[in-house]
């Protein structure tokens, strides 16, 4: 059956075994490099078209990233005819019923919030999983609201937020996500002012 | 703070074998007797976590420089292999009680999936080295909790002649497993990372 | 020659079903079977890496010293693995992120390296992808059957069709027993499925 062991071919074979499959994945990963990173572009892309209006640029080209409480927001903005149509912000929270819950908040120019979308999250199937855009209409009651005079919190604490029905830790989870991307928003793309006011006013007119 | 969540977490609310489904194959395989599954448990916990330390370094000072993460699962289980085989030898000369304790789990260790596993997860999440060295102990104190649990289980279940003729064996041992899995999903919620 | 290979294929299904019936690789099939679908994919990954490292081992296990077999059985499979997770990231990549690091672990899954050291190392090219190829099978089968069941009870769905128009199911408060989509159902589901697998078997033996 198998040859006798000696030093000298134990460190042979394994070394051709070794430099073969090396070879042979080095040849994949170069065949198969671009096909993975243009998922990765067409995924942002994707989650970018799913809570914007319509648009021509390529935004995932177009990121301001922001460190904020021990992880990054991405914000990509999108233009369309060299206008800016908003901005879609890749936002996060850590306290979820099942951890951490990662969606993206699109953004009108005046501040609107246009659609939201989630795109992971661990919580509980049947109960915190109406989060999810295709699950139920929780996240369909923030479209066309404004933070600025909508309270991104539940009614219970005070807020303007309908929470779903048995998932309270689900939906608090989901607003302060949101909370965190308007902020960031708000914060570092709105200020903006001039240019936001400019294109803002253009939307408007076309309504 | 942060580290206790985790260690929680990790141990009790997403616990690798009954919420996570890694090395499920000693789970049902070693878990017949309390004393044997205890030793493959402390088995686990050592080799878990050393490894998990060892990949760590590896992918972030060799690997990432290189630009070669492609070869991530290939280089990860190498390492792994090896380092079961030298804590077996070292633990041999060092000491003995505890190779008799340990030692005939070892081999085994190589394939368990957990190993491997909850190395690559620390990759996916991003963990530091300490995190990582928190989260792999927890998910080896995990692995090993639920395992001696589980093997009290079944030493009490092959006590009892209720059990029906086509369920016996590895069926009612899964059922077992999943009333466990049941009962340890009611620690979710407690901790939020 | 050619019967003899069906029947390969055909023990890998049935009398050796890695799933149900030797239950190896318990890991993917209890944590990828959430639905059939992604059953079916994981059983088809592991089936093509099973397949390649069968024929490879078979190819060379000759030339190989014993002492460093396992070793090369190891870099050999991870090789292969690699390379179906790189494939899948690029060309199906949600089935690739559905799946996660189950698709890397299965270079830890029992049945790959059980195959390669106890067939693929003693046996021909051809018997050997012949047994790759049974014994993914019947890891497909096993995995889709579960992913079936769970799904269907769980999220009242047949390969991600929504079951409409049954009055009795419209009638019921939520839209599945979610505790077959969650971890313990999984124990449970396969524990009844082997059930009825071995009552199957033993039926069709006392009737031969």
């Amino acid at each position: 059956m198998a040859k006798e062991s000696s030093f000298k071919n134990m460190v042979i074979t394994l070394l051709v075994i070794t430099l073969i499959s090396s070879a042979l994945l080095g040849g994949v990963y170069e065949l198969t490099k671009d096909a993975i990173a243009a998922v990765k572009i067409r995924k942002i892309n994707n989650g970018i078209s799913n809570v914007l209006p319509a648009f021509d640029n390529n935004p995932s080209e177009n990121v301001h990233k922001k460190f904020i409480d021990g992880d990054t927001v991405y914000v990509y903005t999108a233009t369309k005819d060299e206008k800016i149509v908003g901005s879609a912000v890749q936002t996060f929270t850590n306290t979820g019923y099942g951890g951490k819950i990662v969606m993206m908040v699109g953004f009108l120019t005046n501040g609107e919030i246009n659609k939201i979308d989630v795109i992971s999250h661990s919580e509980t199937p049947g109960l915190g999983d109406k989060i999810e855009p295709k699950k139920t209409d929780f996240n369909v009651q923030f479209n066309g609201k404004n933070p600025k005079d909508y309270k991104l919190a539940i009614r219970k604490e005070g807020g303007d937020v309908d929470a779903m029905s048995g998932s309270t830790v689900s939906s608090k989870a989901f607003c302060d996500a949101v909370a965190r991307a308007y902020k960031v928003f708000r914060e570092d793309i709105m200020k903006d002012q001039g240019k936001w006011d400019d294109v803002s006013g253009a939307t408007q007119q076309k309504k | 703070m942060e580290y206790i969540l985790l260690l929680i977490a990790a141990i009790f609310v997403n616990n690798v074998l009954l919420s996570q489904f890694l090395g499920i194959c000693p789970f049902l395989g070693v878990s017949n007797k309390v004393t044997t599954s205890m030793g493959m448990g402390g088995a686990v916990v050592f080799v878990l976590t050393i490894s998990s330390i060892a990949t760590y370094l590896i992918q972030y000072f060799i690997l990432v420089p290189l630009k070669i993460e492609y070869m991530q699962t290939i280089i990860f289980i190498l390492v792994i292999a090896t380092l079961v085989q030298m804590v077996e030898i070292i633990l041999k000369k060092v000491s003995p009680t505890l190779y008799q304790a340990l030692g005939i789990f070892l081999p085994l260790i190589v394939t368990n999936c957990a190993v491997l596993g909850i190395a690559l997860l620390s990759i996916q999440n991003k963990y530091d080295l300490a995190k990582t060295t928190v989260f792999s102990l927890a998910s080896g104190i995990g692995f090993a909790l639920a395992l001696v649990l589980f093997a009290g289980l079944r030493e009490q279940l092959e006590l009892s002649s209720n059990v029906p003729k086509s369920m016996k064996g590895t069926p009612i041992a899964l059922i077992v497993a999943g009333l466990l899995a049941m009962a340890f999903m009611g620690f979710s919620g407690v901790v939020k990372l | 020659m050619m019967k003899k290979r069906i029947q390969i294929i055909l023990r890998g299904i049935f009398k050796e079903n890695p799933a149900f019936v030797l239950l190896l690789g318990m890991c993917p099939t209890l944590a990828t079977t959430s639905s059939a679908i992604n059953g079916l994919s994981m059983g088809l990954a592991t089936t093509f890496t099973l397949m390649l490292s069968n024929l490879t081992i078979s190819l060379i296990s000759k030339l190989i010293p014993n002492k460093v077999r396992i070793p090369s059985y190891i870099i050999i499979i991870a090789s292969f693995v690699t390379v179906i997770d790189l494939l899948m990231a690029g060309f199906l990549p949600d089935i690739h992120s559905q799946l996660g690091i189950f698709i890397p672990l299965i270079t830890v899954n029992c049945i790959v390296f059980a195959r390669a050291e106890s067939f693929a190392s003693k046996n021909g090219a051809l018997d050997s992808i012949s047994d790759g190829l049974g014994i993914g099978l019947g890891f497909t089968l096993a995995l889709t059957a579960l992913g079936f069941v769970r799904e269907l009870l769980g999220a009242y769905s047949i390969f991600g069709y929504k079951l409409n128009g049954i009055t009795f199911l419209e009638s019921l408060p939520s839209d599945g027993i979610i505790i077959f989509i969650l971890a313990p159902g999984a124990f449970i589901a396969l524990a009844y499925l082997i059930v009825l697998f071995n009552m199957l078997k033993n039926k069709l033996i006392k009737n031969n």
